[in-house]
């Protein structure tokens, strides 16, 4: 096993293929919790006025509300929303089991049930504590309902090859320089001009910046199989 | 094979894939999309996924079979039963053999209630004036609007008053029973605490109202949903108690392991207690508050704690799991 400090997570499925999670670190769980209760606040502030005109039974039906919001609007978008409150959904992030699959409604409930151990003594500081301590970013609840939260990334786009042909590199390529090469393609369309310049220079350094990117592109283009 | 050639190659059947997956996170129904081939392509993926790695092709490329295969992870582990059935044989046995697997738990969580309710409530016969150091004054003239014969008005009480006291009931009690619960987590302080200090308010309450002559409105209230309001705080309390043990001695297993255990075991006691309190909100709210014959009350409180023991004690005791 490595002992990589890392926010990945790496399961076997049962299909025995390799999954990697990216973890959901303090920060943005969070800002997500922070969205959760600005919606929760607005329901209550909008839901408020009308159940004052129906008087007292208003309030009982106020106090319902106060109830469900608390304590279930979290297990009810988890379980019927694939684990995301809306907080969690705006910021990318899901709750899974230990095993990646999704979380179900027996361990959303613990996880929520157990949030108030988490919430003491002020502020989630337990819960903040014991996810710094914790190897996956587990607060109590989550340890106790062995769930994770994850980040779910937003489609990426594959970048299309270039054109201009293909060469094959002039030395002989392992694996570690066939990933630089492609990285460069994939992150090439966000980088300026003059950057991708500069690090073809360190590639082709007797030639030219121009003609070294230009080369570098034909390799790459090589290495993709594109040409 | 190169990148690009593999692309191009199982690119139709990631597409078929991302189709699938769109069309179930929607969750519409299985007969609008084509879902035959779904497993297929996942395990084939898998072994995509196993070899775009091996081989080096570029991060995006694998960032991007990682997340598809994530996805379709997600929809293929989902479970869920259905709920009825569920709930029919939890209620039929599921619950009380839950509570029975922990009585040990639940005895201690009891005994901290009773004895310090009953420990509290002879201090306060003894000597009157105890009763401010467990409730305060606005506590105490609160407690003898609520019951005291001569300085209660409940008149004016009507359906409307009955929601908003459920209401609250469903708000307070609950939030207490599931943060007891929670409480127990901090190694069964928590609950611990919440037991003793509701057992001596309830404690000083009581003798406090016998002493100034309020003592049979507040029992006729009581007694009836305090079948189940009472027996659900301890409970939650036994439950909290069990889950702290379990970071405190947790036996052969890691702490994490023995949590797990301890949450799955005590779970089923927390969806009764939840069940309980609903039941005890809607009796203290629409039956409690009923101006009735003290003879009655008794009778329909006493009928109330024996069925709940009777069902707590025996119910599920022979039948299938």
């Amino acid at each position: 096993m490595d002992v990589l400090i890392d926010e990945r997570l790496h399961i076997d499925t049962p299909e025995g293929a390799r999954l990697t999670l990216s973890l959901a670190g303090p920060l943005p769980r969070g800002m997500a919790y922070g969205i959760d209760l600005m919606i929760r606040a607005l329901i209550l502030v909008m839901v408020a006025t009308p159940l004052m005109l129906l008087g007292r039974g208003g309030s009982g039906l106020y106090l319902l509300l106060l109830f469900l919001l608390e304590w279930f609007y979290p297990v009810l978008f988890e379980v019927f929303r694939q684990g995301r409150t809306p907080g969690k959904a705006v910021m990318g992030l899901a709750v899974v089991h230990g095993n990646g699959a999704p979380v179900g409604f027996s361990g959303s409930l613990v996880r929520n049930l157990l949030r108030t151990a988490d919430l003491f003594p002020f502020a989630y500081l337990t819960g903040f504590i014991v996810m710094l301590v914790s190897s996956r970013q587990q607060r109590l609840g989550d340890l106790a309902a062995d769930t994770l939260v994850i980040h779910v990334p937003a489609p990426q786009a594959r970048p299309a090859p270039g054109d201009g042909g293909g060469e094959p590199p002039d030395w002989p390529l392992n694996r570690d320089d066939q990933l630089v090469l492609l990285a460069f393609h994939d992150r090439g369309q966000r980088l300026s001009e003059e950057r991708q310049r500069e690090l073809a220079r360190l590639a082709y350094p007797e030639l030219a910046d121009e003609a070294a990117l230009a080369r570098l592109r034909r390799v790459v283009n090589h290495v993709l199989g594109a040409a | 094979m190169r990148q690009s050639q593999f692309e191009q190659r199982y690119q139709p059947q990631w597409h078929r894939l991302e189709q699938g997956l769109t069309a179930l996170e929607k969750k519409q129904r299985p007969k609008k999309v084509d879902l035959a081939r779904f497993t297929g392509d996942y395990q084939d993926l898998c072994h995509q996924l196993a070899l775009s790695r091996e081989r080096g092709y570029s991060l995006v490329l694998q960032d991007y079979l990682n997340d598809l295969m994530l996805r379709a992870h997600r929809q293929l582990y989902r479970h869920r039963a259905p709920l009825m059935p569920g709930l029919a044989a939890f209620l039929r046995g599921g619950f009380p053999r839950a509570v029975r697997a922990m009585w040990r738990w639940h005895l201690i969580s009891a005994l901290a209630f009773v004895l310090s309710a009953g420990v509290v409530a002879a201090m306060i016969l003894h000597d009157p004036e105890l009763v401010h150091t467990v409730v305060d004054g606005n506590g105490i003239s609160d407690l003898e609007n609520m019951y005291h014969p001569d300085l209660r008005d409940s008149s004016d009480r009507n359906r409307a008053d009955d929601l908003m006291m459920f209401g609250y009931y469903i708000y307070n009690n609950i939030g207490i029973a599931f943060r007891t619960f929670a409480g127990g987590l901090l190694f069964g302080i928590g609950a611990l605490v919440v037991m003793l200090f509701n057992g001596s308010f309830l404690g000083a309450a009581a003798a406090h109202l016998t002493l100034v002559g309020a003592g049979q409105p507040f029992y006729t209230f009581v007694i009836a949903h305090g079948a189940p309001e009472l027996t659900a705080i301890v409970l939650a309390g036994g439950a909290g108690l069990r889950l702290g043990w379990s970071l405190v001695a947790p036996g052969s297993w890691r702490r994490v392991d023995a949590l797990r255990r301890a949450a799955r075991e005590t779970l089923p006691v927390m969806y009764g207690v939840f069940l309980l309190l609903v039941l005890a909100a809607m009796i203290e709210a629409f039956w409690s508050s009923r101006e009735l014959d003290a003879q009655i009350k008794y009778t329909v409180g006493g009928i109330s704690w024996a069925l709940l023991y009777f069902y707590l004690l025996f119910a599920g005791r022979h039948g299938s799991e």
